[in-house]
């Protein structure tokens, strides 16, 4: 049963787990763009991949916009929104990267250890998906608690959408209402994003979401 | 014949947000907006005396036309309030009216997906609604630019987005589960095939999708460890959202809970989510309590109670049971009325006082006396007193619990005491004393408040046998 289907895609699942990681110790905001680019890319291979293998061709559909849209738009997009607003290039994050590479490490043990065990009975390569989807998933929310920059949670928002985006292409013939749905939740959400980048430059000159906090109603 | 009353709560929100987005005029468009809701509530009205039926994507049944009735019932009055309200915001310049034509479509845009929710026969329509209807309330919440507003709405934003993120995992692990035993397609997402069938699904995955979904709905009904998105979205977004979040949002996502959760119970080997949630209820009923004696703010003072309301009611639907769920429900829709009546009233107020500070406003019942009184009914109401409604669907939680758990009971009324103190301190700066301030009289819309408060009283004192069935049989649903 382990045959070379089963291998490259377990190959491109873990490898997004891998770009994932890369991403938690990415300082700076362009190299972060960039890695995320990577991750939508491996993204779009891999569910290419499920596409021919589970014979699903709106599957390519979705590989088509992670790879066009998430692995090309949106990172230019910020990329230019960076360069225009003049935001800080470095992002603090708020813990050392040793110990949040380690958080992370630990996560991807226990989606392991808690999706291998109640999936014994599916199918190989959804059973695979599923742990590395909810790695990709925790790591996103990891990601986005430790970068203090507006940008790097969207990036890390956008990262743990792929992991959903995996999980949904592993599960066999899930009906493409979902498929679609999480591509245009990742569009609105940008353009959701986009607005209120706007919003806050014009307000605080900055991005850094820290700045934000000061103005809660409770402290005036 | 297609245009029955299922698609007619649909067809209107959307068809008029449509029209709303490029109709002129603030005056015209709040005047659409309320002929829209409605017309809305109509349809769903409609739905009490047609047939129940079963469609591939839609589904009506018992339980959801009591929260489709509730949530166009509130989204009508609100939008009375609201016509009143941003004529007020228009003059003092806080919204220009390419604002306003905005909210309006964005208005209906919610109620289109709060709908859709609740109507939805599929797991992953019914998220994509709550999706479209957090993502129109977010940028509702930012609507005034300012920095408290925008942060409110960046904050909102983020944790909804995580939380429904969630959500959709738990909804992919639901169709996982569904696969094996009801094949590929659509029949694995669909929720009166797989209630019909989820006895034989694999249990250990259900059971980690329904802490997802829990944790990801449970986000947007505002439970405690997760809640910080709530007092923000209500204290800076303007005061009609506030209404319709407490009074719907909240609801629309407890609903998807109430859902998984039946299937939950439906399938023996699966872990049963009452524990679960009585935890999360009660923690939040407390720790909402205490919170409210720190407040200074007063859309955050009733942000605050909605939390504490929202855990009572989650609390009474994890103890299960024919009694509890119906006081569950009972808790739900007299929450609804009062406190969107609530927020009415506040919106007022703090335009005529033109501060939202708790300490800034005094003696409302000398200066304004119809806006204090209306204040003090609502809070009375709140805060659970008789002879009005909240009083007795918390008694019947109450009395409920002490035959069952002692021990949960006691938590509870704690919590209920806690909080009630909490409120009626609070209530006596606000309505007595001497008046501050403005004193000037306002063009308040007075007939939503009174109609709430009126029900709540009528419900506290006589509930209809008619209610009462439907009600029981309801709660017998949800088991």
């Amino acid at each position: 049963m382990h045959g070379l289907a089963f291998d490259i895609s377990h190959l491109l699942a873990g490898s997004l787990v891998l770009v994932s990681l890369i991403m938690l110790y990415q300082d700076r905001l362009y190299a972060l763009l960039n890695v995320f680019a990577l991750h939508a890319f491996v993204l779009s291979l891999s569910v290419g991949w499920q596409a021919f293998i589970q014979n699903a061709p709106h599957l390519y559909v979705t590989a088509l916009i992670a790879l066009v849209f998430k692995a090309g738009i949106i990172p230019i997009a910020l990329h230019r929104m960076i360069v225009r607003l003049g935001i800080h290039r470095e992002i603090e994050t708020t813990a050392g990267i040793g110990p949040i590479m380690l958080v992370g490490v630990g996560l991807v043990g226990l989606s392991m250890a808690v999706m291998l065990r109640v999936t014994a009975e599916a199918n190989l390569i959804a059973r695979e998906d599923l742990a590395f989807a909810l790695s990709v998933l925790l790591i996103g929310l990891l990601l986005m608690v430790t970068r203090r920059n507006a940008v790097g949670q969207v990036v890390g928002f956008m990262s743990l959408e792929n992991g959903l985006v995996l999980a949904a292409t592993g599960a066999k013939g899930m009906p493409l209402v979902v498929e679609i749905s999480v591509a245009f939740s990742v569009l609105i959400a940008f353009i959701v994003i986009g607005i209120f980048l706007f919003r806050i430059r014009e307000r605080f000159d900055t991005v850094d979401v820290q700045a934000l906090d000061r103005f809660r109603g409770e402290q005036i | 014949m297609w245009l029955d009353g299922a698609a007619l709560v649909l067809i209107i929100p959307a068809s008029a947000a449509a029209l709303l987005a490029v109709l002129p005029g603030y005056k015209l468009s709040a005047r659409f907006n309320v002929v829209a809701s409605l017309l809305t509530l109509l349809a769903a009205l409609s739905l009490f005396v047609e047939h129940r039926q079963i469609g591939t994507y839609l589904l009506v049944d018992d339980l959801n036309v009591v929260f489709i009735a509730l949530s166009t019932l509130v989204g009508f009055t609100t939008s009375v309030f609201s016509a009143s309200y941003i004529g007020h915001e228009l003059e003092t310049g806080r919204l220009t009216p390419a604002n306003l034509r905005f909210y309006h479509a964005m208005y209906q845009v919610m109620m289109f997906g709060m709908n859709l929710a609740l109507i939805a026969n599929n797991i992953g329509l019914m998220w994509v609604a709550i999706e479209l209807a957090t993502l129109a309330t977010v940028v509702m919440v930012g609507i005034y630019r300012t920095h408290e507003a925008l942060e409110a709405a960046w904050k909102y934003f983020i944790l909804a987005s995580v939380g429904i993120a969630f959500a959709l995992f738990g909804t992919i692990l639901v169709y996982m589960a569904a696969q094996p035993v009801l094949g590929e397609g659509l029949q694995g997402m669909t929720w009166t095939i797989l209630v019909q069938h989820v006895a034989a699904f694999d249990p250990g995955l259900l059971n980690v999708a329904f802490v997802f979904l829990f944790l990801g709905y449970g986000t947007k009904v505002g439970l405690a460890p997760l809640h910080a998105w709530l007092p923000d979205a209500h204290a800076e977004g303007p005061t009609p959202i506030s209404a319709v979040l407490s009074g719907l949002l909240l609801n629309v996502a407890l609903y998807a809970i109430l859902r998984f959760k039946m299937l939950m119970t439906l399938n023996a080997a699966a872990i049963s989510p009452g524990p679960l949630m009585v935890t999360v209820g009660l923690v939040s009923v407390i720790f909402a309590a205490f919170m409210l004696y720190r407040r200074r703010d007063i859309k955050r003072l009733f942000a605050y109670s909605s939390i504490e309301h929202m855990g009572i009611i989650v609390f009474a639907f994890g103890m299960g049971g024919a009694l509890a769920n119906f006081a569950g429900l009972l808790q739900m829709t007299m929450h609804s009325l009062t406190k969107s009546a609530i927020f009415f009233t506040v919106g007022h107020i703090a335009q005529v006082k033109g501060t939202q500070r708790i300490a800034d406003i005094k003696g409302l019942t000398e200066s304004h006396p119809m806006l204090g009184w209306s204040l003090v009914l609502g809070v009375i109401a709140i805060a659970g007193m008789p002879p009005l409604g909240i009083f007795m669907s918390e008694f019947l939680i109450v009395s409920s619990t002490f035959a069952r758990e002692p021990l949960l009971a006691i938590g509870l009324v704690f919590g209920l005491l806690v909080a009630f103190g909490a409120l009626m301190l609070r209530l006596q700066g606000l309505a007595f004393g001497e008046a501050t301030g403005s004193t000037t009289g306002s063009r308040a819309s007075y007939v939503p408040i009174f109609a709430h408060l009126a029900f709540v009283l009528a419900a506290g004192l006589f509930l209809p046998p008619v209610l009462v069935t439907w009600f029981q049989h309801v709660a017998q649903m949800l088991g």
